[in-house]
C-alpha cells in the first residue's frame, strides 16, 4: 500500500458547503440504487398516471369538475409519491450506518442531500412528464395555460414532497412512524389546500391555517395555469413560494445530519 | 514490532470523560498508540469500546479531555481522509455491486479519475474481493460483506485504521483470514485499532486496551500485560486487573494528587511521549 500523503486526495470545495464531485457521485449512487428496485420505481412513475385516469373515469360525466379537480391534483399526488420515496430511503441511509461513514469522510451534509435531491429530481421530472402527456393527450384535459405548467407544477410538488420526506427521516425512528407522518403532517395540507373547499370560502382561522400551508400554494399554481393563458404573475408568485419552502426544508434537512 | 516508529503518536488520549445525561460513558480516558501497530481495544460488551471509537473519530462529544489523532485535535477535517472507519454493522449499501460501493465511496473521499481506479483496485486485490467484484452485496455471506466493509475504509490509504468489532459473528475461518490482512496492513505501516468482546482476539495484537465499565484497565503491550499480571492468557490478565481495580476502589483512597489519571497499568505516558517508562498504579 501506498502511503504518499502528499498525493492524497485534496479535500474539495472546503470553503462551499458542498462540493459538486461528491453530490453528482451521490446522486448517481441513489440513481443506481433505485434503478435495481424495478418495482418501486415503476410504481413510482405509474401511481400518479393511475390516479389521473380513476379521476377522469369518476367525472366521466361532469367534464368541468374533471378539469378542475384533474388540474389541481398535479400538485398533490407528486407530493405524496416523493415523500414516501425519498423518507424511507433516507431513513435507511441513516439508519445504515452508511451517513454516518460518509460523515467521517470528506463528505459535507449538503452533499448528501442535495445529491438525493438531484437524484429524486430526475424522476420527479420523467414523473412529471408522464403525468402531463397522459391527462392532456388520451385524457383530454383541457386547460387555458401551456400545458408545460403543468409539469413544473407537478415537479414543485414533487420537490416539495422529496424535502419534506428528508426532513421527516430525521425524526423518524424507523419506516412505520416515517410512514406515519403521511397522515399527520401531508394529509392535513390535503385537505386544506383548496380541492375540497375554495380558499376564498373558508372561514378567516382556516384560511390562515390554508396559507401555512406549502402544498396550498402548489394547487394554487395548478389553478391558476388551468384558468388564465399564459404564465401569470400569480402563478409565479405561488411557484417561488414552493421553491422557496423547499429550500428552506432542505436547508433544515441538512442540519439534521449529525456528525 | 514492524513498522514506522516516527512523526505523533497515531492516537493519544488524554482524562477523555464522556458523559450521556447522567450516566458516564468512559471515565478518565488516558492512553497513547503508537503507529504501526494492531491495538486490540478489548473489554465487555457495553464497556464503552464505541463510544471510546467515536472519540478518537471526532463524532462523539465528550464532557472533558482531549484526544489527538495523528498529531491533530480529533475530528479535525485535516483527518478525515487520513484515518479508515469500519463501524459494527458493515456500513455499505447492500442493493449495489461491490464495485459500485467502492467507486462511489471513492468518489465521497474526493478521489477522482485514475487515481479512483488505482485505489478501487489496490482494495479489492488488498482484501481479496475479485471474485465477488461484479455481485450485489446483499449477496454475499456474513464475511465476504464485512470484507467490503473494510475495503471501503482503506480506499483513502489511512494511517489508522479503526475497526469496531470487525470479526464479531464471523466463523474461525473467516476471523483467521482477516486477522491476516489486518496484519498486512500493519506491516505495511498502517495503525489498526481493532475493538473486540472476544478476549482470544487479543493473541493477535501487538498492544492492548482493556476497558471496563467506561474504564481503562490496561494500556501496553500484550507481553507486558501478560508478564505483569503474571497470566498466562489475556482472559485471565483480565480478570486479575478487574479484581485489582475492584479492591483499589474498596481500599481507602491516597490523597487526590497521588491519583493521576489513566489506566491501572501503562508503559507509555502520554504527555512525555517516553516510552519504556511503566508504571503500576495497583497492586495485583
Amino acid at each position: 500500500m501506498s502511503h504518499d500523503f502528499t498525493a492524497a486526495p485534496r479535500l474539495t470545495g472546503r470553503r462551499l458547503p458542498f462540493s459538486p464531485g461528491i453530490t453528482l457521485a451521490t446522486a448517481r449512487r441513489v440513481l443506481q440504487q433505485i434503478s435495481r428496485d424495478h418495482g418501486s420505481t415503476a410504481l413510482m412513475l405509474v401511481i400518479p398516471c393511475m390516479l389521473m385516469l380513476l379521476l377522469k373515469l369518476m367525472f366521466r360525466d361532469v367534464e368541468s369538475t374533471f378539469e378542475r379537480v384533474g388540474t389541481q391534483v398535479f400538485g398533490i399526488f407528486p407530493l405524496v409519491v416523493m415523500y414516501l420515496v425519498a423518507s424511507v430511503s433516507t431513513l435507511r441511509e441513516r439508519t445504515s450506518g452508511t451517513a454516518e461513514r460518509l460523515l467521517t469522510m470528506p463528505v459535507q451534509r449538503l452533499d448528501i442531500v442535495l445529491g438525493y435531491s438531484l437524484a429524486f429530481a430526475f424522476l420527479a421530472l420523467l414523473q412529471a412528464v408522464l403525468a402531463t402527456l397522459l391527462a392532456v393527450g388520451p385524457l383530454g384535459l383541457h386547460i387555458k395555460g401551456p400545458a408545460f405548467l403543468l409539469m413544473v407544477v407537478a415537479m414543485l410538488g414533487a420537490l416539495l414532497g422529496l424535502a419534506l420526506g428528508l426532513l421527516v427521516s430525521a425524526f423518524a425512528r424507523n419506516e412505520f412512524q416515517a410512514v406515519q407522518f403521511l397522515p399527520a403532517g401531508i394529509l392535513p395540507q390535503f385537505l386544506v389546500c383548496g380541492l375540497f373547499v375554495p380558499r376564498d370560502e373558508m372561514s378567516g382561522a382556516l384560511d390562515v391555517l390554508a396559507g401555512m400551508m406549502p402544498m396550498t400554494y402548489a394547487v394554487q399554481a395548478a389553478r391558476e395555469a388551468a384558468t388564465h393563458e399564459g404564465v401569470t404573475g400569480v402563478f409565479v408568485r405561488d411557484a417561488v413560494v414552493v421553491l422557496l419552502c423547499v429550500i428552506g426544508v432542505l436547508m433544515a434537512s441538512a442540519a439534521t445530519f449529525k456528525r | 514490532m514492524s513498522g514506522r516508529d516516527h512523526g505523533p503518536a497515531a492516537v493519544s488520549a488524554y482524562g477523555l470523560h464522556v458523559t450521556r445525561g447522567k450516566h458516564m460513558l468512559l471515565h478518565d480516558i488516558t492512553f497513547t498508540v503508537p503507529r504501526g501497530v494492531i491495538v486490540g481495544l478489548l473489554g465487555p460488551s457495553g464497556c464503552g469500546k464505541t463510544t471510546l471509537l467515536r472519540s478518537v473519530l471526532g463524532i462523539q462529544p465528550a464532557a472533558a479531555g482531549h484526544v489527538q489523532v495523528l498529531g491533530f485535535p480529533a475530528g479535525s477535517p485535516a483527518l478525515c481522509s487520513r484515518i479508515g472507519y469500519v463501524t459494527q454493522a458493515p456500513s455499505v449499501y447492500p442493493d449495489l455491486t461491490v464495485l459500485e460501493n467502492l467507486h462511489y465511496f471513492a468518489a465521497a473521499l474526493g478521489l477522482r479519475g485514475w487515481r479512483r481506479e488505482n485505489a478501487v483496485v489496490r482494495v479489492v486485490k488488498d482484501v481479496d474481493l475479485a471474485d465477488y467484484a461484479d455481485k450485489h452485496v446483499a449477496r454475499l455471506s456474513g464475511g465476504q460483506y464485512s470484507r467490503v466493509s473494510l475495503a471501503v475504509a482503506l480506499l483513502g490509504a489511512p494511517e489508522l485504521l479503526v475497526m469496531d468489532e470487525p470479526t464479531v459473528g464471523l466463523d474461525p475461518l473467516v476471523r483467521r483470514e482477516l486477522w491476516g490482512v489486518f496484519r498486512r496492513l500493519a506491516d505495511e505501516g498502517t495503525t489498526l485499532l481493532v475493538s473486540s468482546h472476544v478476549m482470544d482476539e487479543a493473541d493477535r495484537c501487538d498492544r492492548l486496551l482493556l476497558m471496563r465499565g467506561g474504564r481503562l484497565l490496561a494500556s501496553a503491550r500484550r507481553d507486558q500485560v501478560l508478564c505483569h499480571t503474571g497470566c498466562g492468557s489475556v482472559e485471565e490478565a483480565f480478570m486479575r486487573l478487574v479484581t485489582a481495580a475492584a479492591r483499589a476502589e474498596a481500599a481507602p483512597r491516597p490523597a487526590r494528587a497521588d491519583r493521576a489519571p489513566g489506566p491501572l497499568l501503562t508503559d507509555v505516558l502520554p504527555d512525555q511521549g517516553r516510552s519504556s517508562y511503566f508504571a503500576t498504579k495497583a497492586r495485583l
